[in-house]
């Protein structure tokens, strides 16, 4: 239901005034090709600076791409960026433009804006206050309320007005358990009424291994892996990721840890290492028996999760070397 | 780094299988268009703006408000001793009157659009199928009809200063929204085009100093280039038209006139920042 091909998009070189180093061009999509289907929770996964925002700013019209195509239920966004509007709901990174009303106005407003007539925008703005919680907040200004209210607010002005396609550029970045759960609910509930498509973007990996369908990975503008999260699992599936953390350092003289060290990626007291299970165990026997186990301070022993194979995928920026062989 | 191409992958080489590169991929396997959402029509979505932007002004700008109209009481209070009454005082009146017009449609709506604009706030409005019209008159409308009340506590304080008769001051109701959707869309254009929302705010302030020297001082007294630039002032038919009314037999048809290139130039400067917003909202 949403085909995007070869999207390309650099942002210019800015020139340096008198004083201040200019900006280098940034490619921040390079040849992104993706398909979403129908009813699906789409999710983009990437580094700080991949190009997420720049990639689905580029899917909602609100950015020219310099190359490729986006095609959403039959439209062409490329050549009517204007149609975008009225196939899907877009809940950007930041946003300001409502700061000033009270939560009420704000999904009103939003509804009324999106084509609702007085009565319903008001019906479905208290339906959606209610669905989310919201309700004991409507008549507070969205300034006055903590990051985590303004967000979910900012969510409730997504819904109303219902769109087959929703495209949620880090919803739930400061929501605490209860108002993710809250926004998690509403999606499926959209999903299993209506068939709602949903395209997100997100950090954080546990909520992507819980709620999304399908994940793209992007880094530096690229798609570097496209797969279910099981499925990109399954890439570094066989082995294991040790924690160690230790008391102080680490003791370097006793041999077996000091041969773990290459493989380690150091933070403080804490090492991480992806070893095969084998490796793990004598890794384990290792450090909790003789020398070193005066030094450990704790250990964790874990099967790999989504957030290995993103540190494992996103290269340039993980700490954590690679584990996808090419 | 380790790179799997997205192609060699399972789910993609499912999610692309051999179909032809464009089309959606659908249930029967057709090419389904989807039927479109609703638009927005003008007048609703006007109205709606409208009223978000209102609230936001009363709860944020009525101390401006007061500013606006404490200058230009001041302003008429210094000018007292300058000018000798008659065709002077009425300009004066007049001119301080639109004054709190342009001060909050002029400078605090290309600070508002500037800030917006540099902020990211224009993509909610941007992502919604609205038409620009809609949020730039609706934006303008608030911040004009928000300057009302200040436009008659000017007038008439104004008026018994200089003795001037209050009887034609319903002018006021043509005067302040021609002028204001004037002054309002050039200010909206004015942030809307500003590359920077500094950039807005100064621009916004050199407009309300424009209309303040252009607009309060009496044309007599000014050199003739000033007076040429007196004449471009989306304000200057307003003033005109509003100190025409003040005559003991006011000639009602200039004031017509005057009111008539006011609202010319309105929709001219509507025009302009409409195609600012557009402008603006797709990089
Ligand atoms: N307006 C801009 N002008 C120039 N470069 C930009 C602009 N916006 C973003 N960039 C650059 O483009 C790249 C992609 O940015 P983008 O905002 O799409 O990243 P992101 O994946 O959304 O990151 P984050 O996770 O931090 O939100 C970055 O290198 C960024 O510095
Ligand atoms: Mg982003």
């Amino acid at each position: 239901m949403c085909a995007v091909r070869d999207l390309t998009k650099t942002y210019p070189a800015v020139r340096g005034r008198r004083g201040t180093p200019g900006t280098p061009e940034v490619r921040a999509t390079d040849g992104v090709r993706i398909d979403i289907r129908r009813g699906e929770i789409f999710g983009l996964l990437g580094p700080n600076g991949a190009g997420k925002t720049t990639l689905v700013r580029q899917l909602t019209g609100l950015m020219r791409p310099d190359r490729g195509s986006v095609e959403i239920l039959g439209h062409d966004i490329v050549r009517h960026p204007e149609r975008a509007a009225r196939i899907l709901a877009y809940l950007g990174q930041e946003s300001t433009a409502l700061d000033e009303l009270t939560v009420s106005l704000a999904v009103e407003t939003t509804g009324r804006l999106r084509g609702l007539d007085v009565r319903s925008a008001r019906a479905e703005r208290d339906a959606v206050l209610e669905e989310l919680g919201l309700s004991a907040l409507a008549s507070r200004p969205l300034k006055k309320l903590s990051g985590g209210q303004r967000r979910l607010a900012c969510f409730a002005t997504a819904l109303v007005g219902a769109r087959p396609f929703l495209v949620l550029d880090e919803p739930t970045t400061g929501m605490d358990p209860v108002a993710r759960r809250a926004v998690w609910g509403a999606v499926d509930r959209r999903r299993a009424e209506h068939a709602t498509t949903v395209l997100l973007v997100t950090h954080n990996v546990i909520e992507a291994e819980t709620v999304l369908d399908r994940v793209a990975v992007l880094d530096r503008g690229r798609v570097i892996a496209c797969d279910t999260p099981s499925g990109l699992k399954e890439q570094v599936a066989g082995e294991v990721r040790l924690e160690l953390v230790w008391r102080e350092r680490a003791p370097l003289d006793v041999p077996e840890v000091a041969a773990l060290r290459d493989r380690a990626v150091e933070s403080g007291r804490r090492w991480s290492l992806r070893l095969a299970p084998e490796e793990a165990r004598a890794a384990v026997a290792a450090v909790t028996g003789g020398a070193a186990f005066a030094a450990l301070d704790d250990f964790t022993l874990a099967t790999p999760s989504l957030e290995d194979v993103y540190l494992a995928l996103g290269g340039s920026a993980g700490s954590v070397r690679g584990l996808v062989k090419t | 780094m380790s790179v799997v191409p997205a192609e060699v992958l399972p789910g993609a080489a499912r999610a692309d299988g051999n179909r032809a590169d464009h089309g959606p991929d659908t249930e029967d396997g057709g090419r389904a268009v989807a039927v479109l959402g609703p638009r927005a029509r003008l007048w609703p979505a006007l109205a709606a703006v409208y009223r978000a932007q209102l609230s936001r002004a009363r709860v944020a700008r009525i101390p401006l408000l007061f500013v606006a109209t404490f200058q230009s009481v001041g302003i008429m209070v210094l000018m007292r001793g300058v000018v000798d009454g008659g065709g002077e005082a009425r300009a004066v009146v007049a001119g301080s009157s639109v004054l709190v017009v342009a001060f909050v449609a002029l400078n605090l709506l290309a600070q508002y659009f500037g800030q917006l604009r540099a902020s990211g706030g224009l993509d909610h409005y941007a992502t919604l199928p609205v038409p620009p019209a809609a949020v730039v008159l609706g934006a303008a409308a608030a911040y004009a009809s928000f300057t009302v009340p200040g436009t008659f506590v000017t007038a008439v304080v104004g008026s018994v200063l200089f003795q001037l008769p209050l009887t034609h001051l319903w002018i006021l109701v043509a005067v302040v929204p021609l002028a204001g959707a004037a002054l309002a869309g050039l200010g909206a254009a004015l942030g809307l085009l500003a590359p920077r929302p500094e950039l807005a705010t100064l621009l916004g302030q050199l407009g309300m100093s424009a209309a303040l020297l252009l607009g309060v001082l009496p044309p007599g007294r000014l050199p003739t280039f000033v007076q040429y630039a007196r004449d471009l002032m989306p304000s200057t038919y307003g003033v005109e038209a509003f100190a025409r009314t003040f005559g003991p037999d006011p000639d009602w048809a200039a004031v017509l006139l005057d009111l008539g290139v006011c609202a010319g130039v309105g929709v001219a400067s509507l025009a302009v920042a409409t195609w600012a917003y557009r402008r603006a909202a797709v990089r």
